[in-house]
Formats: C-alpha cells, structure tokens, sequence
C-alpha cells in the first residue's frame, strides 16, 4: 500500500469552486476559467501515490500548482475535491482532532524560506514538533539534539536562526522535521532558497541521510536538475495538472509531449550544444606560405603536438604532427606537404554533442570544425567531456 | 424653498434617546455599577495610598534602579528619573503624582486586559474585524469629554469614572497593534506551526503572540500615555492628581502652579513611556 495516495485532488480559489470544476469537466482552460468565473484553479485533478521509502519529486515552474499541491497533502490549504489517503486514512475530510494527530505524527514539512522562529534557539526550534505534542522536556531536547547532529548542527544549539546561515539555517528546518520522527517529509522548494553550491551540498546530505533513515518524501522544486538527482520519481506539473509521471530516465527519453520535452532539453545538453559551442580558436600554418620550421616553431610556442595546415583561403588541408616536423627539419625537407596527413576528422559546425563525442573518441587529434569547407575551429576532447558533465565553458553567447 | 427640502422629516430627537439609553443601562446595571463604584474604589484608594505611605525616597531609588537596568546599564534615564521626580516631590506634589501613577497604571492594566484579547479576536475573525474597527474609530475620534458625562451616570464621581473614560479612550491602540501583530506574522512560519499539528491555542501563544509581541508593546505603549493625557480631563469629573492641580489653576488663572502641574505630568509621561519602550526594544 502507498504511504501517500492522492486521488483527484483539485483546488480552486475563488467564490464558485464547483462551477469552475464543472467547467474544468468540460474542458475549459484554467486561464479562460479565471477570465469568466474569477476563479482560480490551483490544482487540477491530481493523482499519484508515493511509495514507502520513495523520494517523489514535483517539478513544475512557478504558477504551475506545485505549492499548492504540497499543501493540500497535509492540508495546510483545505482540498475543493478528491482524496488524501496517509496509509489510508483521508486526510480530506477527516476532523481536525485526526488531523493534528496525523500532522503530529506522520507528516512533517520543511519550508522554502525556512520558516524558522526567530524567538527560539536552535535547538528550540528543532524541538517544536515535539513541544506541540507535549513530550517530556528531556526526551524532546534529546530527540530535537539528536535530529541537528544528525544534520550536521549539534555544536549551535543555543543560537538564534537569525546568527545562522542560509545552508544551516535549512538543515535546523530538516532537523525540526526530522524531530519528531515522521514517516513522510514533505519539503517545498526546501532548497530553492539556497545558493548553487550549498544547494548542491545539502542535495548531497538529503540523499546521504535518505541512505540510511528511509523516509517517504515528498519533494517540491522548479529545478529540473534538482529532481533528477534526488528523484526516484518524478511527477511534472504544468497549469494545475500532472502532465507526467515517470522515473528520471522515462522523462528524459520519453517526454509525454511538447511541454515535458521543452523541460528536458535544457538538460540534455549533448543534444541540444554543438560543435560551435564548444570549440576553441584553432592554431594553424598556410600551406602556401610556412615550411616545417615555422610548424614546428609554432607549436612549440602554443605547446601542441600537432597543428593544423590551411590554404590562404582557410580551407582545411590536413595536419602536421610536431615528431613529423622536427624529423623534416632535420633531413631538411623543405615542403610541407612531405610530412602534410589528411587523416583528419571534420564536423560540421551545427553537428550535435553525441556526434562528436563518437568520432572525437577515435581520434589522436583535435577534431577540426568547417563551414563550407572552411576551417572555424577546432574541438578538443576535454571540452566536451566538461561539456556534457555541465560545467565547461560554452560559449552559447558567441553563437 | 430649497432649504424646505433639507426638512422633510423634524428633528431626529438622538440626543433624548441617547440620555434614554444611558438612563436604562443605569438603571438596569446598578446592581453591577454599584458594587464597581464602592469596592473598585476603595480598592484604587488603598492602593493610591499605599503608594504615598511609601517613603519618596525609596519610590525615587527604586525607578531609578530599574531605569538603569533597562536601559542597558545606561545612566541616562535613570538620572533624568530621579531629578525628575525629586522636581515633583520638591513642588509639593508627590500625592498629586501617586494618585495620578495609580489612575494611570490601573487604567492601562485594564486596557490591556481588554484590548489584547479582543486584539487575537479580530485577527482571527474578518466579521470581527469588520465590525470592532468602526467601534474603535468611534471611541477614538468621540471627543473624551463626552465620555465623562455617562461615566458620572454609571460610576458617579471620584476615581472610577475616570478609569472608566480613561478605558474607552485608551483601549483602541492596544487592540489595534495587537490585531496588527498578529496579521503581520509570516505566513510560512504560521503554516510551519499548522504543519506540526498545533491546536489554536498552541499558535496564539507559541508562536503569533510572541511574534506580535514588538507590535503589540507600541501598542500598549501608546496606551498608556493615552492614558496620562486623560488624567487631567477625568480630573473634572473628581479624579485626583495633577490633573486636578492643572484644573483648579486655570479655574483660578494660577499659571504658575498649572505650569509647575503641567511640568509635572510632562515628566511622569517621559518616565512611563521610556520604560515601556526600552522594555520592548529590548525584547526585539
């Protein structure tokens, strides 16, 4: 049985909920709704159920309904229609008593902005779930102590969230939701707020805590890359509505249409750079005009091991290898075109990541890139790699 | 003729149903007024003259030591404290000042009583909102004489009725600010209190009121010195204190002594409302 099992959950804000389904029922768009009822519709009709131990990622840009979906599964926002079954008790309609106990008890959500109590210390507020449900003060100060170690935080307790960095500041919201030991965690844009690098960190330490606590999470974020690290599986939002469900790979291979796809191009970065975002000006000599000595001058110059050979109108005649130059200087050959090899691999300059990762894996030399036959730059092994891994520097502005 | 038009129905007689009114609730409420007159203000009397029976100089020494430890351990306020004070003692009118410190202190007690949980109530509910701020705005724009005469019908004269205007004119801030606080405090860290399965009453006091505090001391603040600026009117109706010395010297065109009155609640003002501010910039 799924921990979380969401049903046809909608929400829509506004004075006419009902009507604004009935339309949504007859197939009326959410902005056209807003234009003829006021209403708004948040979320539209979700339905997907989280495993035990799953992280479940809810992607979708903002406006697209993620916040409120999360919301709804603790019921921070009260559903319009559907169900929310927490090992099958729905929360939708039941009372509040049973609800407390259920947010008490089995549901704890960290925030985007943290949501920390400036009033209380640290260690207070890694208490807070527990102080709610009247635990004893020495188990609860244990409990909350143990919660910050384990995120990394045990030597602040008695500091104020506001002495306290961004990056710590989230891992006092992981602990207070971790305190009372949950069996969901539902986390809203937990990371969004964070800058890229301790994003990346506190990505790292949710997976590595995941490793060995085995919670069921919910995860809500705008981030493509941040689901695909952290998701088992991923639901895509767009307008109100799931438009998909699917692990990492399935979204990536088979986007269920247009939208999803715009979405994973971004990150499929093999498909979507070619050669001219990664090539580097090439270094060549004129095969009219140099002679073995200045190839070889030249390369020691720009320490290359090989170089390219031009005619006076930069079309690629071939290359020069540096032992092939030292050796024709020796036995005094004076023409290039003694030592000149045209073994050369050539792209086209719009040839894709995925291509040139093929024939640059086959090839001792730089690939040479050509417009029309004219040489326009040239491609080297390290850059692609750096390229596909997402950091290299791509130059995309030049294109 | 056009003014013919101005007097299609006579003269709406609110002035006798409103003296109607007031004599209905006098009657009807005696059995409560009574009581209140008698055994409140005895209990004011005694504790006005508690204070006096107190030595000046321990009252001085002991503002003095609490100015200094509230500010920081500045000297500032503690000086202009015990200068300011032995001014008053010096000019004859340390009673005048008790009396006036005791109207002040149990007013504003009151007024906090009242106004904070009506404050939550209006946050809480948008009825109540809707309709507790034209209340407020009524009792504050009202001119605070008018409410002494009802104040004399309920409570007579003497202490009590002056409480009692004092109440209606001073209460509004501190519902306000409350109400305000409240509204203020983050969404999120509101829902973070939801999420972790609170009750009601586990918000308001675990997280909203202490939130709201900053707020709601400036409106406590402005309370209380709403309260000092009515003790010279309720001094018409027989309130005792400065006021009182203010209103007999212009009675009298003494304006020596209402200055020297004057002075005195000017510096009783100061005191109050340095205290109750640092206490609240300290609690930020």
């Amino acid at each position: 049985m799924p921990v979380i099992d969401v049903k046809g959950l909608s929400k829509v804000f506004g004075r006419n909920p009902k009507q604004a389904l009935k339309l949504l029922d007859e197939g009326v768009s959410k902005d056209e709704i807003l234009k003829k009822t006021g209403n708004t519709v948040g979320v539209n009709r979700a339905t997907f159920s989280v495993e035990e131990g799953e992280i479940f990622v809810i992607m979708g840009l903002s406006g697209s309904g993620k916040s409120t979906l999360v919301r709804l599964v603790n019921r921070l926002i009260e559903p319009t229609e559907g169900s929310v079954l927490i090992d099958g008790d729905d929360l939708a309609t039941m009372d509040m008593k049973s609800l407390r106990k259920i947010r008490r008890e089995k549901l704890s959500m960290v925030f985007q902005r943290f949501a920390l109590f400036p009033h209380k210390t640290i260690l207070e507020n890694a208490e807070f779930g527990l102080e709610i449900q009247n635990v004893p003060t020495e188990e609860r100060k244990k409990k909350a102590q143990d919660a910050l170690e384990m995120v990394g935080l045990g030597g602040y307790i008695h500091q104020t969230p506001g002495q306290l960095s961004g990056g710590m500041q989230q891992r006092v919201g992981l602990a207070r939701a971790l305190a009372n030991d949950p069996e969901v965690l539902l986390m809203d844009e937990a990371f969004s707020a964070l800058d890229p690098l301790i994003r990346k960190e506190m990505q790292d330490e949710l997976i590595d805590l995941q490793e060995s606590m085995k919670k069921t999470i919910l995860f809500i974020t705008h981030d493509l890359d941040e689901a695909l690290r952290l998701g088992d599986r991923i639901a895509l939002m767009k307008d109100g509505s799931i438009v998909q469900i699917g692990t990492p790979e399935e979204i990536l291979v088979n986007p269920a249409n247009d939208y999803v796809e715009k979405f994973v191009e971004d990150v499929d970065r093999s498909k979507v750079l070619t050669a001219q975002h990664i090539m580097k000006r090439p270094e060549t000599i004129n095969i009219e005009k140099h002679g073995p000595r200045v190839a070889l001058e030249r390369m020691r110059e720009e320490g290359l091991s090989s170089i390219l050979v031009v005619d006076g109108k930069r079309n690629l005649k071939g290359y020069v290898t540096a032992d092939d130059a030292s050796e024709a200087r020796k036995s005094e050959v004076r023409d290039i075109k003694e030592i000149l090899r045209t073994d050369i691999e050539k792209v086209d300059k719009e040839t894709s990541m995925n291509e040139i990762f093929n024939v640059i894996h086959d090839s001792p030399v730089p690939v040479a890139v050509v417009e029309n036959d004219k040489l326009v730059g040239i491609v080297v092994r390290g850059a692609v790699i750096a390229a596909l891994a997402g950091d290299g520097e791509v130059n995309i502005g030049d294109a | 003729m056009l003014n013919n038009i101005l007097e299609f129905v006579p003269k709406i007689k609110i002035a006798e149903a409103t003296e109607k009114f007031t004599d209905l609730i006098t009657d009807t409420f005696a059995f409560l007024f009574d009581p209140i007159k008698e055994h409140f203000g005895e209990f004011m009397e005694w504790s006005a003259d508690t204070l006096i029976l107190i030595p000046p100089v321990i009252i001085i020494l002991v503002v003095a030591i609490i100015a200094f430890f509230i500010s920081g351990k500045k000297l500032g306020l503690a000086a202009f404290s015990v200068v300011g004070l032995w001014l008053i003692y010096n000019q004859g009118f340390w009673e005048h000042l008790m009396n006036t410190f005791t109207l002040v202190l149990i007013s504003s007690i009151l007024s906090v009583i009242i106004g904070v949980p009506f404050g939550i109530l209006m946050s809480k509910s948008k009825a109540a909102e809707a309709i507790i701020t034209p209340i407020l705005d009524f009792m504050q724009t009202m001119p605070a004489f008018v409410y002494l005469i009802p104040a004399v019908a309920f409570f007579g004269i003497g202490m009590v009725p002056g409480i009692f205007a004092s109440l209606i004119f001073a209460t509004p801030p501190t519902v306000r600010f409350t109400n305000l606080g409240i509204r203020q405090v983050s969404k999120e860290l509101v829902e973070a209190s939801d999420a972790f399965g609170s009750t009601g009453a586990q918000k308001l006091f675990k997280v909203e009121l202490p939130m709201a505090k900053a707020t709601i001391m400036a409106g406590i603040n402005q309370t209380v010195m709403l309260a000092l600026s009515m003790v010279v009117i309720a001094s018409m109706i027989g309130a005792p204190g400065l006021g009182r010395e203010v209103l007999s010297a212009l009675q009298r065109a003494q304006v020596g002594t209402g200055f020297v009155a004057g002075i005195g609640i000017v510096i009783l003002a100061i005191i109050i409302d340095r205290f109750t501010q640092t206490v609240n910039s300290k609690s930020d």
